[in-house]
């Protein structure tokens, strides 16, 4: 009897595995996978089922960008010494390229996410870059930032220990959490108890002790500030003993890394993360539990995981639809590729996700975005239905959205904050909906609601509505907000 | 400036039933329908013993032979307690006997985590505590703002809504007053919904309207902001002030105050824009009448440890100093100084002032709010208010 039910229980797992994932569930998978979606890319997924769906996601994984670098990776390091300058126009100087430099790192890595053929490596490189928060407020170098990105995305769909250790021994990372500085008289705690906290284990399965005992263990990973290089310092290196997690020995970084990661509270902590970036704002536990140890087996491989997790039934349940807030990244780049609406200048996009509370590169501090609901303040909220609202009212009324971003971008220098603001006007216009292409497109018009929205409206379109306005109802319905 | 009505004063009465003495509730919104709080949260958690100094304390210059502020630079207030230099501008507010310094606040057990740390802070919480309310949301959905109000609190610029989270009061996040009356015809209020995401988005927008129906902006200041965000963070709180509908809290935040590294001029910056702006404030409300109905106060995670580290910064640490201000309040200081010769194993301070104790003087001292309940526990309250 029991076999049988078993069997049955199997059969019906199978069937829904097998079974196509349709219309909604293409669009549900796309947008949590990726950002937003087109009419045909939603139908190309509707026939598949769900393994088959997830597996040509997981097969089209990128270790690397498809859009040329920005070019001032080429150009030589601006050292920590120029930075600091030797005269106020020297330090003017480094300050503009700096912010020259961080708007074009912004624009290439929000223009991937527009053109990738791979969604899903980009928004496994934006998880992991809110996981591992870095600022380029503090780090100071849009080189350093990118260096870094390039390392998220290589590992992005690629192996979480082997991420880990990297970015332990990432220039950006270690200016960041200050173990650039960090020696054996005082070793500094910081990255110590984020690697714990944020990177590993989560808040409280650690002791103050262990701290700083694995403080010691990390002095030495520094920088070169020349070349911003990462450098070896033996003489800021601890060698002696140290008890970390109840483990004792003359450990260095790795070996203290090698024991966070053979902790289970690890592959609990990242999955439940993960968790909440894909399926829903509440893990279900014991499914944590399942899929940590998938994650654990695999040695940390991440595709094993997101394989186990689109493919879940907690990911296809219709309560777990339209669950998640969209980030201001979701909402610009979403829009943009649901509507094949393709920007000569990305720059503005930059200004728009900066000025919705999510400027890239800049999280507001190690924690990374707090996300989910807290994307949304009568603040955000409005400057949400701004943008959008510029975007589909039409080409003649595309000026910048410059006014609440200012405050939101770091330090913008006087004059050159007003020629990108000049820059930033003219950019704009190319980002009008071109409502009559867009409609075009569409396999049947009838599924526009589905394709836009991730559940029925709370407002139904007006019945006279027609063409743009239609889709401007949609769009600026709080629906809208959510994937 | 409207009076606080009658008919405000009954729809208020209707919409308590929960309290127990309803008189007294009564009694508690007339005397507190106008009084405004002003929170400034000092991210990062701001190093304290270079905030306030200690210099007369000879431990003080030997655990920070870099970093110990030079004797001859501190803003000398007591022959034991001065202010860094970059806080000059709070010595007048000093001399007025309207600002209250209150030394070593901190709470049992204390987390070294910003963001756990932050989190107990913003909910009054226990150490190994998780509430989801923030502890003044908790106080508005016990004791809400009068109807007439436009909102119970206001959060200015980036950033989560702190102790106004939760869903127990009324809030609005904005940066300019002017900007968000203008896009707020974007926002309809639209029912409910039984998906909790969708239900936030529709509860915003609902505060939304009801805020924008109330808000004026456009009061001309004599008063000179100070410039950039923290600046133009102040000059809001000052325009969120001059409204005649009531807000009972604006909540600002100066953040980048953890500085592990590079300690000197990083917090010198900080502390200067917090001092420019803190004496704006005042004398923006003094301009306005409404200095001696404002209460301005601060918090953080935590304050820093004593010992400087190896980096020209300061690590996570335990108790620290506050400032409140304002027109009513009794000036001084309060608590008790940073006992230097005591630091526990890790190299960290003791704490003298709950900060449980702190909010209650807030709420018993400014709103005459009972604080038991929404704290979950009586605490001492101080003297300065």
């Amino acid at each position: 009897m029991k076999v049988l039910a078993a069997i049955a229980v199997l059969g019906v797992c199978a069937a829904a595995h097998a079974q196509e994932i349709g219309y909604d569930g293409a669009r549900h998978l796309l947008n949590r996978a990726g950002f937003g979606a087109t009419d045909a890319q939603v139908r190309e997924y509707a026939p598949l089922g769900r393994r088959e769906a997830v597996e040509r996601l997981l097969a089209g994984a990128r270790r690397e960008a498809s859009v040329a670098p920005p070019a001032f990776v080429n150009e030589p390091f601006i050292s920590y010494a120029r930075l600091r300058g030797t005269s106020e126009a020297e330090r003017q100087e480094a300050l503009r390229n700096r912010l020259r430099q961080g708007f074009e790192l912004r624009a290439w890595w929000l223009r991937e996410m527009v053109l990738t053929p791979s969604p899903l490596t980009e928004r496994m490189t934006l998880f992991w870059h809110n996981h591992f928060a870095t600022s380029e407020q503090k780090v100071r170098s849009s080189y350093l930032m990118y260096r870094q990105n390039v390392l998220l995305r290589r590992e992005a769909l690629g192996n979480f220990g082997t991420l880990l250790h990297a970015v332990a021994k990432d220039p950006a990372m270690l200016v960041y959490l200050d173990n650039a500085g960090s020696r054996r008289q005082a070793p500094n705690e910081n990255f110590a108890r984020e690697v714990m906290e944020l990177f590993t284990l989560g808040e409280g399965r650690y002791g103050e002790r262990d701290i700083k005992e694995a403080a010691r263990a990390f002095t030495g990973w520094s920088i070169d500030r020349d070349s911003g290089e990462y450098r070896y310092r033996p003489f800021f290196h601890d060698p002696g003993e140290k008890t970390v997690l109840g483990r004792t020995g003359r450990f260095d970084g790795d070996a203290v890394l090698d024991i966070l990661l053979a902790r289970p509270e690890t592959a609990r902590f990242v999955t439940a993360k993960l968790w909440r970036e894909l399926v829903s704002p509440t893990p279900d536990a014991a499914e944590v539990e399942r899929l940590a140890a998938v994650f654990r087996e695999a040695r940390y491989e991440v595709k094993p995981l997101l394989r186990a997790m689109l493919t879940s039934d907690a990911f296809w349940a219709p309560e777990n639809r339209a669950a998640l807030v969209k980030s201001p990244v979701d909402v610009v780049i979403g829009t943009l590729r649901t509507f094949d609406i393709r920007p000569v200048d990305m720059r503005p996009a930059a200004f728009a996700t900066a000025a919705l509370g999510q400027n890239l590169f800049t999280p507001p501090n190690v924690k990374g975005w707090p996300g989910g609901e807290a994307w949304i303040t009568s603040s955000t909220l409005l400057a949400r239905k701004q943008w959008i609202d510029r975007v589909f009212r039409g080409s003649d009324a595309m000026v910048a959205v410059a006014a609440p971003a200012e405050t939101a971008m770091s330090e913008p220098a006087k004059g050159e904050g007003a020629r990108l603001r000049r820059a930033l006007e003219t950019g704009m216009a190319s980002y009008a909906f071109d409502a009559p292409r867009w409609e075009r497109s569409l396999a049947s018009p009838a599924d526009r609601a589905r394709l836009v929205l991730a559940m029925a409206p709370v407002n139904a379109p007006p019945e006279e509505a027609e063409g743009v306005e239609r889709v401007r109802a949609l769009v600026l319905d709080p629906v809208y907000q959510l994937r | 400036m409207k009076p606080f009505d009658r008919r405000s004063f009954l729809r208020l009465a209707a919409a308590l039933p929960l309290l127990a003495n309803a008189r007294l509730a009564l009694a508690a919104a007339a005397a507190s329908s106008r009084r405004l709080l002003v929170l400034v949260e000092l991210k990062g958690g701001n190093d304290g013993l270079n905030t306030v100094i200690p210099y007369a304390d000879p431990e003080y210059a030997r655990l920070r032979p870099r970093l110990a502020i030079d004797r001859d630079q501190v803003v000398k207030l007591t022959p034991a307690t001065g202010l860094h230099p970059a806080l000059a501008k709070l010595q007048p507010v000093w001399d007025a006997k309207q600002l209250a310094i209150v030394q070593g606040v901190g709470y049992p057990d204390p987390n070294l985590s910003h963001f756990r740390s932050i989190e107990i802070w913003e909910t009054a919480s226990r150490s190994d505590q998780y509430l989801d309310e923030g502890w003044l949301a908790r106080a508005f959905a016990q004791s809400p703002s009068p109807a007439a109000f436009a909102a119970d609190g206001v959060s200015v610029g980036p950033g989560g809504m702190g102790p106004l989270a939760g869903g127990g009061a009324r809030v609005i996040a904005l940066s300019s007053p002017e900007q968000f009356l203008r896009n707020a015809r974007f926002a309809k209020d639209e029912g409910q919904s039984r998906n909790p995401a969708l239900a936030h988005i529709l509860r915003v927008e609902r505060d939304v309207v009801v805020s924008a129906q109330r808000l004026h902006a456009g009061k001309a200041f004599a008063t000179a902001f100070p410039q950039g965000p923290f600046g133009n963070a102040i000059g809001t709180a000052a325009q969120l002030a001059a409204n005649d509908a009531g807000i009972a809290v604006v909540r600002l935040s100066l953040n980048g105050f953890d500085t592990h590294a590079n300690q000197l001029g990083v917090q010198a910056n900080l502390l200067r824009q917090l001092g420019e702006g803190l004496a704006a404030l005042r004398e923006a409300l003094v301009e306005i009448g409404r200095w001696d109905s404002t209460v301005v106060a601060t918090y953080a995670e935590f304050g820093r440890r004593p010992r400087e580290n190896q980096s020209g910064g300061t690590d996570h640490g335990t108790s620290n100093v506050h400032f409140v201000l304002g027109g009513k309040v009794k000036g001084g200081l309060y608590g008790a100084p940073p006992a230097l010769g005591r630091l526990d194993g890790n190299g960290n301070l003791p704490f003298a002032v709950d900060f449980r104790g702190y909010y209650a003087t807030l709420l018993e001292g400014w709103w005459q709010l009972p604080s038991a309940e929404i704290l979950a526990g009586r605490y001492p309250k101080l003297e300065f208010l």
